[in-house]
């Protein structure tokens, strides 16, 4: 028993931050169609930027909210000069645009920064917590409530503001949302902006743990963007669940089966998943014009 | 969305032949005159690394190293009064990458030797190419598969995975604990020292009750770690991998409060692993080149006027503490050059055959005895065990 | 002039003619090496481009069939006694027969779910390719023994560079003759619209299995003749990015554009080369090279160039 709770804790741990990745994506999506793999690279600049404002002297809370404004101010350069200007190419095109994206990200992070690992210290300090023979670290209760607390953040500036209703309004109909006078460009790139202070966050909670350096990225981008599509994209609560439940596969595969092939039987698990549910768990059942 | 996403190709309009030929012909040219600018009087060393990439953590120290050293070289008049050019190229731990940069080395910028190869697999691609043109090459990879067996024109640095291996057993066995289990990184570096480690351990009487993985980029081992915390008789546990994988293996070591004795591997030999593993450091030993103990060797160590000069040349340079890899880069340069001048001249077979001959060559490493049959020249007494005490490395009797 | 322009094996006229006369210009075995490179990731991505240029169906893990020609090359003469050109054709056949089982299922998905379902079957590939250190040499990889043709021993760059060429403007060739074919134009009713494809009697799922097929044998021909090129293969020839550099270069070229898939390759395989003396500077280069195309030539290099040149 202490064995699957301990599992169950490092994949939450882990799974919160895909949550918070896939989360990233679905916004994007939503807004405007695109799938963004640079979304890896705003969880690398919160936590890399942190360090390095703090290594230059700048006071560590300080220096974690200066790196959200600098990943917001990236991500509303990615928009307004990558994605807008490519506005009504197809998909596969603005996926490679953010690809080509988190290429450059990456390679100035190498340049900007470094190439080597960092830590930062947790918001919570302390030695692991017991609970029935599991142990499990302050920092990742602070990181799984820092993922309730964006999306109930989330959640509540969609519902109940009107910026929020105009971004779901955008993502509905693009035209329509215009047409009653909404600035669809705007709300495209607050989306992004967003995207980019929801990674920040999730870099900045997971680097004590997890450590960060340059290219953390990409492997983010794709556990996250699987994590997106097994809740079904376009859902927030899939998005959640989805990151959630592929931290689970992989603590369990990694714990029941084999450590060599955990990824690999997590992929196998959402394939089987995928084939079952087309959509993913959550997703909208597909209306086909003809 | 997909599916509209190709509505732009054209199909039934021809393709012009312009745009294909004139587009590959103008890449072509540009590379050509990149390519001709190469034109120099200068001997040419050639160096291919991982500055970016997966072992970056490697190969960028290693970088720093041969810049920081050619220049000191050339600034002191050179190597046979001429200077030397060092050619870096990044292969980004793509073996392919290192295979293209290596014949572009022997065919384009005409290199006398490398020193290079930051990880085994990008060295063993580019071996073929270093054999067939008979250009020395002087690998700065760990595993052993790089010397044995024995290539003419193939040599190497570092400690082998096997040497580190049968360092952390002969430990072992000292402190009376014969049953471990193995948590590895499924990368190069963590698999390759893995089965060494199987290989070599009925010889040295050590037994494996269990073996876990980790991708090299993972970010929480508890999993592993509690199945192996769970495994009854378990005396020791040893962790074969670089990068940060370690560190963090180490704190969620910690985290689990499993107190056995921990042994990491040469792969995390730089101060940055105690920075990042924190406190839960404390009492991992593990296999490392005196270099990472520069300033607490015995003054009689003949070690210790060249890791003592590479300690403090580097942080002065680079402002970040010295790594064992860096120092690898520094002994397969020195190795070269010193050859360079017992043969008298930059020809390829003379200088190979000084490499070859190269005796008593005190490195970072240890101190270098090569021989036609040994084309490594270090023996286990290189490897200096270590500890970890009050977040510093200290020396094991 | 106009009808040989039309032509549909126009593309494949002009390709061969750069074939022939870049000889000329290459200075050294270095420039052979990679132009071979580049025309055995221009076979992968012509394969790839059927599959999303044509069929519309997007695929992040098709190198994991570049790495099955590639370990088929490298296991066959060195475990299983075949000798190296058997193992070629076992390869595209294995290719061929895993594509057959795996697209089944997997093309039902659609769109970004299709990508997620052909990502994971990619790592999957590429896992077991580096966990399987006894049969595939693990992340280090292994040697792969030289292709022998009647006792010769192929060696040297400029007889890869004629064989690769070769092969790839025999696999242009089909390529465009597929696309004019009956088949083709059921391919791209397809991806124009599926539904009224099978309203017009196309059998869609069979239709997109067999160009999944197809390109996953040259995938797999490709990643053949790359293990054979390098003598050593390791398990990132089937990993995530090495199926990304195969989407970028289908889309640089042109989604679509045979001669695409030549610029795109050519593109991205000679980018990192000229980029080097950029040093530190190289991957913001190469990010912001391929924003700049995707941005400024939405089609595709070779469509949008066309189209510019035929209003001219």
């Amino acid at each position: 028993m202490p064995e699957l709770l301990q599992f169950a804790f490092s994949g939450l741990t882990v799974g919160a931050v895909y949550a918070l990745v896939a989360l990233g994506f679905t916004l994007i999506y939503n807004s405007c169609d695109v799938i963004n793999f640079a979304q890896g690279e705003f969880v690398m600049l919160g936590g890399m930027t942190t360090v390095f404002l703090g290594l230059a002297g700048v006071p560590l809370p300080l220096a974690a909210c200066l790196a959200v404004v600098v990943t917001i101010a990236v991500g509303l350069a990615l928009h307004r000069f990558a994605i807008e200007p490519a506005r009504g190419s197809g998909a596969v095109v603005l996926i490679i645009i953010t690809i080509g994206a988190s290429i450059f990200l990456r390679g100035a992070a190498q340049v900007v920064f470094d190439k080597r690992f960092h830590s930062l210290p947790p918001v919570v300090g302390g030695d692991a917590i017991r609970i029935a023979g599991a142990a499990i670290l302050p920092q990742s209760l602070v990181v799984l409530a820092g993922a309730v607390v964006i999306l109930v953040l989330l959640w509540g500036f969609i519902e109940r503001t009107i910026i929020g209703k105009a971004m779901v309004a955008t993502a509905a109909n693009e035209l329509a949302a215009r047409l009653v006078g909404i600035d669809t460009r705007a709300t495209v790139g607050l989306s992004f902006a967003i995207s980019a202070a929801i990674g920040a966050v999730a870099g900045i909670l997971i680097a004590p743990i997890t450590l960060t350096s340059y290219d953390i990225g990409t492997l983010l981008a794709l556990k996250g963007f699987a994590a997106a599509m097994l809740g079904g994209i376009g859902s927030a609560v899939g998005a959640v669940v989805g990151g959630l439940l592929l931290g689970l596969l992989e603590a369990f595969a990694a714990g029941f089966v084999s450590s060599q092939y955990k990824d690999a039987v997590a992929f196998l698990i959402i394939l089987i998943v995928l084939l079952a549910m087309p959509r993913g768990l959550f997703g909208r059942a597909p209306v086909e014009r003809v | 969305m997909l599916l509209s996403a190709a509505k732009e190709r054209r199909t039934h309009d021809g393709e012009g032949l312009m745009p294909a030929y004139a587009n590959t012909g103008a890449v072509i040219a540009v590379l050509l005159a990149i390519g001709a600018g190469q034109a120099c009087a200068q001997v040419k060393l050639g160096a291919v690394l991982s500055v970016t990439g997966p072992a970056s953590f490697l190969g960028d120290p290693e970088k720093k190293t041969l810049e920081m050293y050619v220049d000191d070289i050339n600034a002191k008049g050179g190597v046979n009064g001429q200077k030397l050019q060092l050619v870096v190229y990044d292969d980004g731990a793509d073996p392919n990458a290192a295979r293209t940069f290596a014949t572009r080395l022997v065919e384009e910028d005409k290199v006398v030797a490398m020193v290079g190869g930051t990880t085994t697999g990008a060295t063993l691609a580019m071996i073929p190419v270093f054999e067939e043109a008979q250009i020395p090459l002087i690998s700065l990879a760990g595993a052993i598969q790089i010397i044995e067996p024995v290539r003419k024109w193939v040599f190497k640095t570092p400690h082998t995975d096997k040497m580190a291996c049968q360092k952390i057993f002969a430990d072992l066995k000292q402190r009376n604990l014969t049953t471990i289990a193995l948590i590895s990184g499924t990368d190069a570096f963590g698999k390759s020292m893995r089965d060494q480690c199987v290989a070599v351990a009925p010889q040295a009487g050590i037994s494996i009750a269990h073996e876990e993985s980790y991708g090299p980029r993972d970010s929480d081992m508890t999993p592993q770690l509690t199945n192996i915390k769970g495994k009854p008789g378990v005396q020791a546990v040893v962790n074969p991998g670089f990068g940060q994988g370690p560190a963090i293996v180490t704190r969620n070591y910690r985290q689990l409060g499993i107190t056995l004795p921990f042994y990491q591997s040469h792969g995390v030999a730089s101060k940055q692993f105690i920075d990042l593993a924190g406190p839960a450091a404390d009492g991992v030993r593990l296999p490392a080149a005196a270099l990472l103990v520069a300033e607490k060797l015995p003054d009689n160590d003949p070690q210790k006027p060249v890791v003592v000069s590479y300690t403090d040349k580097y942080q002065q340079k680079t402002g970040q503490p010295v790594s064992t890899f860096g120092g690898h880069a520094y002994d397969g340069l020195t190795i070269f050059v010193q050859a360079v001048k017992r043969a008298g001249s930059f020809d390829n077979a003379k200088v190979r055959d000084e490499i070859e001959k190269t005796k008593n060559f005190i490195g970072t490493g240890g101190i270098v005895n090569m021989s036609p049959n040994d084309h490594l020249g270090l023996d286990l007494s290189a490897f200096r065990m270590l500890e970890i005490k009050g977040g510093d490395w200290t020396l094991v009797q | 002039m106009r009808a040989l322009l039309n032509h549909r094996l126009f593309p494949a006229l002009a390709m061969s003619a750069v074939v022939v006369l870049l000889p000329l210009v290459l200075p050294s075995a270095y420039y052979y090496r990679v132009a071979a490179l580049v025309f055995v990731f221009a076979l992968a991505a012509v394969g790839l481009n059927l599959l999303m240029g044509f069929a519309g169906q997007v695929s992040l893990g098709h190198a994991g069939f570049m790495g099955i020609g590639a370990y088929a090359v490298a296991i066959g003469p060195t475990h299983l006694g075949v000798p190296s050109w058997l193992a070629f054709v076992g390869g595209a056949g294995l290719s061929a027969l895993v594509a057959f089982a795996v697209g089944r299922p997997i093309l039902r998905l659609k769109g970004h779910y299709l990508a997620v379902a052909t990502l994971g079957f990619g790592l999957l590939l590429a896992i077991a390719f580096s966990n399987e250190a006894r049969f595939t040499g693990g992340p280090d990889g292994m040697a792969v023994p030289r292709l022998a043709v009647f006792g010769f021993s192929v060696r040297g760059a400029q007889v890869w560079y004629w064989i690769t060429a070769a092969s790839f403007l025999i696999g242009a060739v089909l390529a465009l003759n597929l696309i004019e074919s009956p088949s083709g134009r059921a391919l791209r009713a397809i991806h124009d619209s599926e539904v009224a494809a099978r309203v017009l009697g196309v059998d869609v799922a069979r239709t997109k299995l067999a160009v999944f097929v197809v390109s996953a044998v040259y995938a797999s021909v490709a990643g053949s003749y790359f293990a054979l090129l390098n003598g050593h293969i390791t398990p990132d020839v089937s990993g995530f990015l090495r199926s990304i550099e195969l989407v970028a270069m289908v889309v640089l070229g042109g989604l679509g554009s045979v001669a695409g898939s030549l610029v795109g390759a050519a593109l991205l395989v000679m980018l990192p080369q000229t980029l080097t003396s950029l040093h530190d500077y190289e991957h913001m280069a190469l990010g912001l090279i391929i924003m700049s195309v995707m941005i400024f030539l939405r089609a595709g290099i070779v469509p949008t160039l066309a189209r510019a040149l035929r209003r001219a």
